[in-house]
């Protein structure tokens, strides 16, 4: 049976249990309550919640804040608002005050695909992982959200987290095997190619390597749930070993997880190299599948373009 | 009010605008006029009404004071010095290379609360400050300092919203009301009036004092809080106070004092310093 359990729903699961033990965790939200699935939060600890309105700058400041008394302080909103509106009090509140903020970005992406692109946040990672400290993270599934959680619990580190807004298939079996921090995790293993994906991308990733292996091609898939610090180690020994990199996200073209991959490869060992995401557009709208299989980031698309990549290679 | 404390904060705050003028002139920059008009209130604040102790500048229990005009810093970092949280002669460093008194706060200086600089954050920061003191029962209490220019920028007002919301009668902000910003007067830049019905209609205790008032200050700072109400103190000040050539002219900024203009300027601190001496 296919999973139901959307990961923001593991996240505020996982932190309602931690919150309940550990009182300095805090939930500060603009509005978000529905989204974010915090009711069940709000109900057990009011005093550990706190309810700003619509107000994005606000909520980041008042998180800074609250940090600066040793708060462990979740910011939860939508990741369109949250990456834009309160970017400055991220950069100067946050990171620069040096304040723990933990800043959880729900439905990301397309998730909100039919709402049309001012719903969209396809250029958080980009502007998220200019912050110096700061942690970027994209869980792939509800086993790898609940380890992210509870690893922001345990670790005083500003951090921005994305997650989607419908259940995606589970890629792991256990949270404990699904996240070890700044370490991609090699979903699949192959030396024809690698994939390199992030978030609920991993998951289309996994679609394409099994559709190349029906045709003989073993490419690797890499988790990289972790897009800062990112892992170089593991993207330099893909690149050595599989000879092309493809990557995949659900952001724009510019600055992501493609974009820090080029910087590595093309710095230090340079390989063919494809970039898969949103296109440089304002994005088609539809559902979160309409807006990825417009743009070519579902499973059989991204065969293709791997297919494409490795005759490039042989050419 | 005490005499001996009004006359003793009036003479540290002539020493700190004489201090803090040395200091813009040695570096050849800095925010002099916004400084000079707030120096009255840093001084009231630091040297009466916070709880903190400059050896312990951690304390989980000190008082909060955020200075979200962090152009100002100057007369911030001259009374830091002063009250011990650093050595004096670290000011003589400001503004150059790889000196941790930068042209805003800066945590890595001992008792500076919150990077700020950009306007328009104090406020928020604030807030989340007075809020977590009043979820952890504590007697904590938060101090504001806003410019009147900053009071456009729209996150001050989600801030405000908040705080009478969440019932902070613990955060106390205060307005530097001198009436200019970088571009001119704040009427003709953008229209602030009312401020104080805009604040009390966001739910605020509002109370209008002169600035340049210890006595004024003093008392304004000892009132008791209205319960669940935060309050805010528009103190109207004159921005380049006490210099007489820079009162109330928006070109001293950050205007930066001339060598004739500097001596000057010190004689008249010399005087002032005098008077406040001799009334004590
Ligand atoms: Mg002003």
């Amino acid at each position: 049976m296919s999973n139901t359990i959307p990961n923001r729903k593991a996240f505020t699961r996982t932190l309602t249990v931690l919150a309940q033990k550990d009182p300095s965790i805090f939930v500060v939200t603009s509005d978000a309550r529905g989204s974010v699935t915090l009711d069940e939060f709000a109900q057990l600890l009011p005093n550990q919640f706190v309810e700003v309105g619509i107000a994005e700058q606000n909520e980041v400041g008042i998180a800074a804040g609250m940090a600066t008394f040793g708060k462990k302080v979740f910011v939860c909103a939508p990741a369109c608002f949250l990456s834009t509106r309160s970017l400055e009090q991220v950069k100067v509140d946050v990171i620069y005050s040096g304040n723990p903020v933990r800043v959880i970005g729900i439905s990301g992406g397309v998730s909100y695909g039919a709402l049309g692109f001012s719903h969209q946040s396809l250029h958080d990672f980009a502007v998220m992982r200019t912050f110096p400290n700061m942690v970027v993270i994209a869980p792939s599934d509800r086993f790898q959200t609940e380890a992210v959680t509870r690893w922001l619990a345990e670790h005083d580190v500003p951090a921005y987290v994305r997650m989607g807004r419908s259940a995606v298939p589970d890629i792991y079996t256990t949270a404990d095997e699904s996240f070890r921090f700044g370490k991609a995790n090699m979903v699949r293993p192959g030396s024809d190619g690698t994939i390199i994906t992030t978030g609920e991308m991993v998951a289309h990733a996994v679609d394409a390597a099994m559709l190349l292996a029906g045709q003989g091609i073993q490419v690797r898939v890499l988790d990289m749930h972790t897009i800062k610090p990112i892992d170089r180690e593991a993207i330099l020994l893909a690149a050595k070993e599989t000879g092309v990199i493809l990557t995949l996200e659900e952001h724009s073209i510019f600055g992501g997880l493609g974009a820090a991959v080029a910087e590595i490869t093309g710095q230090d060992y340079p390989v063919p190299l494809d970039i898969v995401g949103i296109a440089d557009e304002i994005p088609v709208e539809g559902s979160a599948y309409d807006v990825l299989h417009h743009y070519g980031m579902t499973g059989p698309s991204v065969a293709q373009r791997m297919m494409k990549l490795l005759r490039k290679r042989h050419s | 009010m005490n005499r001996d404390t009004v006359a003793f904060l009036r003479l540290k705050s002539a020493l700190v605008r004489k201090e803090l003028l040395g200091m813009i002139h040695h570096a050849k920059t800095g925010h002099t006029g916004g400084s000079l008009s707030s120096v009255d209130i840093l001084t009231v604040l630091y040297y009466h009404v916070l709880r903190i102790d400059p050896k312990h500048p951690k304390e989980p229990d000190r008082d909060r004071f955020v200075l979200s005009k962090g152009h100002s810093v100057e007369g911030l970092y001259t009374i830091l010095a002063d009250r011990g949280f650093f050595p004096k002669e670290e000011l003589a460093s400001f503004s150059s290379y790889g000196s941790r008194l930068i042209g805003h706060p800066s945590v890595k200086v001992p008792g500076v609360e919150l990077n700020t600089g950009a306007l328009g954050h104090g406020l928020s920061c604030s807030v989340g400050m007075a809020l977590a003191a009043k979820r952890d029962h504590s007697d904590v209490r938060v101090y504001c300092l806003m410019g009147d220019g900053e009071q456009a920028e729209g996150s001050v007002w989600e801030a405000a919203m908040a705080a009478a919301n969440f019932d902070l009668d613990n955060l106390t902000a205060i307005i530097d009301r001198n009436r200019l910003q970088i571009s001119g007067e704040t009427e003709r830049v953008m229209r602030l009036e009312s401020l104080e019905e805009k604040w009390s209609a966001f739910g605020w205790d509002t109370l209008i004092v002169d600035g340049h008032d210890m006595a004024a200050l003093l008392h304004a700072f000892a009132l008791d809080p209205k319960p669940h109400k935060p309050r805010m103190i528009i103190a109207q000040t004159v921005k380049g106070k006490g210099v007489s050539y820079m009162q109330d002219m928006a070109k001293w900024h950050h205007g930066v004092p001339s060598e004739e203009q500097y001596l000057q300027a010190m004689q008249e601190m010399d005087i002032l310093i005098k008077e406040v001496t001799i009334h004590e």
